[in-house]
């Protein structure tokens, strides 16, 4: 029994039962969204101190006792700027792609579970429930692109649908592999699941998943959306104000969803020694997002080309390779020793990365204009 | 079916983040592919050349910081030069000791700043501009000790130097460079064997050597396409030809090839000032040069081998206090006058780490 | 362009970004930590000692902008009186020529840096506002005596010599109100 359903139950017990189910709704749902929000906040001052430590610098530091107020500083200065709408873009369109974009990002937390039998629904299709919401933002980024009326955020949003649909597949692809070796879809069994931290199990699955999320949120070395060298702002250019800061929480949103699915799959979520579960949750969430900050502080950018020949040229054939390998031992030796599968799986990785460094190109050349 | 595109124009305005200066690039593109490039420069133009004729030769100086506002007092040497091939004067031995070293100095704060913004272009998002600054940082605080000024140094004179240097110059200079190889091996470590920037500048923007040479290419874009020509070497000023150092040279002329040149120059700079400081005379900094001083009729081309490329300054003179005609020779402007045909062909993302590899000012270009 | 070396550089850069992570930053809290300037720093301001100055006006010829402007008159015994002695400091550049060319060192560069005013007309400085005293203090460029009074520059990121300011781990700032 989940802890919704304990306290659903509990309720019941002074209401009827309608009222119940509502009341247990609407309290989850505010407990969900202080926890993403102020969890998207605490990500950003991280992201904004850790950061400026890898570039031998303090980051912000002189508002509030070690600048902790400085993000509502900037919230309060963001809330008194004129919004400025372009007259020749398409308005609806223009005005809700923030939502449209910002909205999946929370809707992902609906799922994941935080403590022993903490989960907001346990749906038994968990993860497809996630790649599905997932998918929705990108529709956001186009709509922001397109209804701007100009030409820098138009080339984005042609490269951001490129991008988003080229790393679909293998982020697909290595889930279902974790799917076959846990037997079970639900976010929460999978975590009840594991013994040994999948990542262990399949390291190429976990591998090309945290690529393949890093190009789905669109963070360094895969943020072409925003390359501020290139098309200063991409989408976002043309937003200010409230929308703009939509656009800003959404994007640490999503980074604070993704961190929280690789916790889940791959690093067996709230489980830990000594701990209480729920610091262990956090703790591995922080870690992932040290590595996403760790990439974006030090690896240059990609092109789009390269960014789609690496995605179908060498993380989709890796994927399939990876659920066959998956597939071929849960059928055919199912009573292997976990030890041993680890070793095998990590020789099979080691040999197919060599063998791809070695064969394949990395994006086209100069095109004969 | 075949659908109908059409090319369309961007404008990287003037207003951009990555625009080494102020300058606007009108391209146009077919999806990502650029097929056109209009470079519209001027945005910074502010008559100097016109202002150095309404003043003496030594107030000039301080115009010429101006032009290169990251290599300053190389434009400082380029112009004295000039000034002392018209007027005939010779310069002490210790006034050209002091200038190599200041020269080799700029030449790795100008490398280092170069390193910075072209990676800042590639995308590592700060990264190695922060370190690059922290190590410039090193050098700008000895410029400091010696002439007072941390930017627009005004440190040449005609003749030699305007100040020695302080007895805490030397010991504070030596161990800058015990530290300075470990510290560019750390650039290499963090940069040159990175995947991703052998994938985004390898074989991109490949310049050849014929066309380097028609397009009066000079300095590191020079070498990189297999030229070696070295002013210090070929034409040697000062006191160059003492020194025993290396000409580092490309071999295919990519965007990479500009960078390592640049790389293994800042390592031959480090060479050339510990043989420098070894050999430092003794004596005058500066020879006896009247205020207003009247150069003979005639005219006078000085060069240096500047970090971005031969630099010259023109100078005629009519035998009165200020230069009748002052001008300058960019290597930024002749090095840009390339660009339309690198970047043909490229994707946009190319065209602006093809245009940051020439290492641009625009001080210079439009002066 | 093949995908070789199998992401080793990429790793090799990580670890070069770690090592900087765990190096103290090299950040200065400015209005609590200040440094100790060159000894000859071309500071913004000028300072001007009223006793050895004759009125000649060799810095007011020297200056590339023509930012000084001196007013005297013929006082007895052959001297000049100085009426006015002013000095466009909004204009002026701080190249130094007119310290380098004055032949009384009567004039100075100065050792602050912190000269802001509100108003461009108060940057235009008259004579009693430019003389030489507890505030206004000279610096020793092209003046070696009074440069061998200075105390020694304090390098920015030389921590561990004696010289060099101290980079500290967490830079706990005094709470104060400003």
């Amino acid at each position: 029994m989940t802890v919704m359903e304990q306290f659903r139950n509990w309720l019941a017990g002074a209401m009827p039962d309608w009222a119940a189910y509502i009341l247990a709704f609407i309290v989850g749902v505010v407990a969900i969204l202080i926890f993403a929000l102020v969890m998207i906040i605490v990500f950003v001052y991280i992201e904004r101190r850790v950061v400026g430590r890898f570039q031998v610098r303090l980051g912000p530091n002189r508002c509030g006792p070690e600048g902790i107020f400085q993000l509502i500083a900037d919230a309060i200065k963001v809330f008194g700027k004129e919004d400025i709408v372009p007259s020749k873009g398409d308005f609806w369109v223009h005005f809700l792609a923030p939502i449209v974009t910002f909205v999946p990002a929370l809707m992902i937390f609906a799922v994941v579970p935080f403590h022993r039998g903490a989960v907001f629904t346990d749906l038994d299709v968990g993860i497809l429930y996630v790649v599905a919401i997932s998918s929705i933002s990108v529709v956001g980024i186009f709509m922001a692109g397109w209804g701007s009326n100009n030409k820098y955020s138009l080339i984005a949003a042609l490269r951001a649908v490129a991008q988003a649909v080229s790393y679909e597949l293998p982020v697909v692809l290595s889930v279902v592999g974790v799917i076959l070796l846990t037997g079970t879809l639900s976010l929460n069994k999978i975590v009840e699941v594991q013994t040994i931290p999948l990542f262990l199990l399949t390291p190429l699955g976990f591998l090309i998943f945290f690529l393949g999320t890093m190009a789905e949120i669109n963070r360094s070395p895969f943020d072409l959306l925003e390359a501020e060298s290139e098309i200063v702002a991409g989408y976002q250019m043309e937003y200010s104000g409230m929308k703009w800061v939509l656009f800003y929480m959404g994007e640490y949103g999503h980074a604070l969803a993704a961190s929280s699915i690789i916790t889940t799959l791959f690093l067996s979520g709230w489980k830990g020694p000594l701990l209480p579960p729920f610091l262990w949750f956090l703790i591995k969430v922080l870690i992932v997002f040290f590595i996403f900050m760790w990439a974006r502080a030090t690896v240059p950018r990609l092109r789009v080309d390269q960014l789609t020949a690496f995605a179908w040229k060498c993380l989709l054939p890796m994927a399939l390779i990876n659920l066959v390998l998956i597939a071929a031992e849960v059928i055919w030796f199912p009573e292997m020793l976990p030890w041993m599968m680890v070793v095998v799986n990590f020789a099979v990785a080691g040999v197919l990365i060599l063998l791809w460094s070695r064969l394949f190109a990395l994006g086209g050349g100069r095109v004969e204009v | 079916m075949m659908l109908r595109t059409e090319p369309f124009v961007v404008n990287i305005g003037p207003q951009h983040p990555s625009s080494h200066g102020l300058f606007r690039l009108r391209v146009t593109l077919d999806g990502e592919v650029v097929k056109d490039l209009e470079l519209v420069l001027g945005y910074l133009h502010r008559g100097i050349e016109k202002l150095a004729e309404g003043r003496t030769y030594t107030q000039n100086i301080t115009l010429t910081d101006r032009l290169d506002y990251l290599a300053q007092m190389t434009n400082n040497w380029a112009y004295v030069i000039a000034v002392e091939k018209l007027a005939g004067i010779k310069v002490p031995e210790r006034a050209e000791y002091l200038r190599v070293i200041i020269g080799e100095m700029m030449r790795l704060s100008s490398h280092l700043c170069f390193i910075g913004f072209f990676l800042n272009e590639l995308g590592a998002y700060f990264t190695p501009l922060f370190y690059m600054f922290r190590d410039r940082e090193k050098i700008i605080d000895l410029f400091d000790m010696v002439c007072g000024q941390r930017l627009n140094y005004n440190y040449m004179r005609v003749g030699g130097v305007s100040h020695d240097i302080p007895e805490e110059f030397v010991p504070a200079l030596k161990r800058l460079l015990d530290e300075m190889p470990r510290l560019i091996d750390e650039y290499e470590q963090l940069l040159s064997g990175n995947e991703i920037l052998l994938a985004r500048t390898k074989k991109v923007g490949i310049l050849t050597k014929e066309k380097a040479i028609n397009c009066s290419a000079s300095g590191p874009v020079l070498r990189a396409s297999g030229v070696k020509w070295d002013i210090r070497k070929v034409d040697p000023y000062s006191v160059y030809d003492r020194f025993d150092f290396e000409i580092p040279v490309g071999s295919v002329g990519d965007v990479y090839d500009r960078y390592w040149v640049r790389v293994q120059e800042m390592r031959q700079s480090v060479r050339i000032l510990k043989q420098a400081l070894e050999q430092l005379p003794k004596g005058e900094t500066k020879a006896e040069v009247p205020f207003l001083l009247r150069p003979p009729v005639g005219d006078a081309y000085g060069r240096i081998e500047g970090p971005k490329g031969e630099l010259g300054f023109y100078l005629v003179s009519d035998n009165s206090i200020a230069p009748y005609r002052w001008h300058v020779r960019p290597p930024a402007l002749l090095n840009l006058t390339a660009l339309r045909e690198l970047a043909i062909g490229w994707k946009l993302a190319d065209a602006i780490v093809i245009f940051g590899s020439l290492d641009t000012i625009l001080g210079e270009v439009d002066r | 362009m093949k995908f070789e070396r199998y992401g080793i550089g990429i790793a090799k850069g990580l670890m070069v970004t770690l090592k900087n992570f765990l190096r103290p930053p090299v950040t200065l809290q400015y209005p609590e930590e200040k440094l100790i300037t060159s000894k000859r720093i071309r500071g913004n301001e000028l300072v001007w000692y009223v006793g050895k100055c004759t009125g000649c006006a060799t810095c007011a010829k020297h200056c590339p902008q023509g930012n000084i402007e001196v007013v005297t008159h013929v006082g007895p015994e052959n001297t000049y009186i100085v009426e006015k002695f002013e000095v466009d400091t909004g204009r002026c550049m701080f190249c130094g020529l007119c310290v380098e060319a004055c032949p009384y060192e009567a004039i100075f560069m100065g050792r602050s840096y912190e000269r802001a005013t509100y108003r461009q007309k108060e940057l235009v400085l008259s004579k009693e506002q430019l003389m030489l005293s507890e505030l206004r203090q000279p610096s020793g460029y092209a003046r070696p005596k009074i440069e061998a009074l200075l105390p020694r520059q304090k390098l920015l990121l030389y921590w561990d010599r004696e010289d060099g300011q101290k980079l500290r781990w967490f830079p706990w700032r005094k709470r104060s109100k400003n």
